[in-house]
């Protein structure tokens, strides 16, 4: 698993780099670090694939990237300004990691269930990792791809949701409750796996046993399904002025704030 | 057309990389793609957005997929789809869309294309090909096949009399010479005009073209001659005026500073009357028909630069 540090250090560079760009959406890529980190850190091999769905959280992908030496400082401090590849959101094209331009929502899971798909008519080992948010499962697009996951029996693709239970404009709950998700989810025909999006081991763990399918060995759960693993999380996760609020899915950060968002990741480490 | 095309891709179907999605549809049509290909066929269902995000995926895999539809459900109800997942990529992902034009008649607007490759070539890197002949589907289908970039067939029904004899598929094409004005025609219009065409005297007889393949970029240099000898552009197309290839001629005239004294431009005007009949019912709406194109022959009626965009 990424250790606290390690953890923290990513937490770090979001920070400074959203600062530098002075640009929002800084709640919706602290919560979902520690998923995109389990899955670059310990679940994804060298034939898997992963697709950003909720491509609003570009800035955790490339601090991800940067973390696994996919790119660089120089490329980071290009975040958000003329020229750079780094967009708001991911690009078309120029960096190997990104296969697909995304930011309109709903797109990622059928894309994915593409590649799964597009893997086992070629006999090619895989596993295809999309992350989507809980809000972007009002599109129904979301649910057409995994309908037709779940018909094509495509055990190589694993949807991972990040829900943290807010959305643009309100709570996930109040503007188009889907919950029980799980629930639904399973209704589908899917593997689901509930876990605590922010507990490394639990992430570890559940998308481990996941990517195992496509790679020949199998999975527990229903042969042949793709698997959803809803992960629950806080949006802004491990800065508290962020936590649980809506607001950061657009403010940017202050200098003022930013030293007190640093601070407090150091004080974490302090007291652990 | 559509049991040429099924042909054409079972001819392909020794492509192990070959994929085909339908969403839903091919019923008395697609059963020999269907049995060709295997489990490399695939019934996407009644879900064409999630039918064009899969095949981005299956082209980023490593596969030359094709997806088909009846044309508007898949370049406007998918559109987002088509544009970010296909296009911004620039896949080589093959859209087949049934029923050009008013080609579903009286089944209603729903189910017309009107505006099809004009909404997909403001796309980047689109490929449009237009059969015009019911032999032009095989090296269209071939064509879309072997290029590395998107495309989008749009199928009608053949419509030149059988036994006909045409040049073979191109993107651009004289099918009928003489000594008259120019006809650019766009679709399997052209096999209807073909015979009254055919029927007049050489020195009256209009110069029939098809184009099959757009965007239009430069035009062709004895389109350009024969242009230049008539002075005379009749444009038909089953299609709205915006984004047409009326539109992107004329440009492309104006560029090349070789803009005729008469033009006239013919094309699908959506439902004026607000009645549904057969696609014949509907081009004659639109002053598509036989009897009003031929009409811009005659000399009391080409009057300089005639705007048929009522």
């Amino acid at each position: 698993m990424t250790g606290l540090g390690d953890m923290n250090a990513m937490r770090r560079r979001l920070l400074h780099m959203h600062r530098a760009a002075g640009v929002g959406h800084l709640g919706g890529n602290l919560g979902c670090l520690d998923i995109l980190a389990a899955l670059f850190g310990q679940a994804m091999c060298e034939s898997d694939q992963f697709v950003l769905s909720k491509g609003h959280a570009a800035g955790a992908l490339y601090v991800t990237l940067w973390a696994h030496g996919r790119l660089s400082d120089d490329d980071l401090a290009t975040f958000h300004r003329d020229g750079t590849r780094l967009a708001g959101h991911p690009p078309a094209s120029g960096i190997p990691e990104i296969l697909f331009a995304t930011g309109s929502l709903g797109h990622g899971p059928g894309l994915a269930s593409g590649l799964a798909l597009g893997w086992r008519l070629q006999g090619v080992q895989g596993h295809a990792f999309c992350l989507t948010s809980d809000g972007e499962w009002n599109e129904g697009s979301c649910w057409e791809a995994l309908a037709f996951a779940v018909h094509h029996r495509l055990g190589n693709l694993t949807i991972v949701v990040d829900a943290n239970g807010l959305q643009g404009f309100g709570a996930t709950r109040e503007v188009m409750n889907l919950e029980p998700l799980a629930a639904k989810f399973r209704a589908f025909g899917a593997n689901v796996t509930e876990i605590d999006g922010h507990d490394p081991v639990a992430l570890e763990a559940a998308l481990t046993v996941a990517g195992r399918e496509g790679r020949g060995a199998e999975s527990p759960g229903v042969p042949g399904a793709p698997r959803v693993i809803v992960a629950r999380t806080i949006k802004g996760k491990g800065v508290s002025f962020m936590e649980g609020r809506m607001e950061w899915h657009y403010l940017p950060l202050t200098d003022d704030l930013l030293a007190q968002a640093l601070a407090e990741l150091d004080e974490t480490e302090r007291t652990r | 057309m559509r049991r040429r095309f099924s042909d054409a891709i079972v001819a392909l179907a020794g492509d192990p990389t070959l994929a085909f999605l339908t969403g839903d549809l091919g019923y008395m049509a697609l059963e020999p793609v269907r049995n060709a290909l295997g489990i490399r066929f695939l019934n996407a269902g009644v879900a064409e957005q999630n039918m064009i995000s899969v095949a981005a995926g299956l082209a980023r895999a490593g596969l030359r997929p094709w997806a088909y539809s009846i044309a508007p459900f898949l370049y406007a109800r998918p559109f987002e789809q088509v544009r970010n997942d296909v296009c911004l990529h620039r896949l080589p992902v093959r859209l087949v869309g049934n029923g050009g034009g008013y080609g579903y008649g009286v089944m209603g607007a729903t189910h017309h294309a009107l505006e099809d490759y004009g909404a997909l070539l403001t796309l980047d890197a689109m490929t449009v090909l237009v059969p015009a002949f019911g032999a032009d589907v095989a090296p269209a289908v071939t064509r879309a096949h072997v290029l590395s970039g998107p495309s989008y067939l749009r199928l009608g029904l053949a419509e030149e009399p059988s036994g006909s004899e045409v040049p073979p598929f191109a993107p651009w094409r004289r099918v009928v010479a003489g000594d008259g004005p120019v006809v650019l025609a766009c679709g399997p219009i052209a096999g209807t005009l073909l015979a009254p065409l055919q029927a007049f005297e050489k020195a009256r007889r209009p110069r029939l073209w098809v184009v099959s393949e757009l965007p239009v970029t430069t035009l062709p240099l004895d389109f350009l001659d024969d242009l230049r000898a008539a002075d005379h552009l009749i444009v038909a197309e089953e299609h709205v005026a915006h984004g047409g290839v009326g539109q992107a001629v004329a440009l492309a005239l104006a560029k090349a500073g070789a803009t005729p004294s008469r033009v006239a431009h013919r094309h699908a005007v959506g439902y004026p009357s607000g009645r549904y009949g057969s696609q014949k019912w509907h081009r004659a709406e639109c002053g598509l028909d036989v009897t009003s194109l031929l009409a811009l022959f005659d000399e009391r009626e080409a009057m300089p630069s005639t705007d048929d965009s009522q």
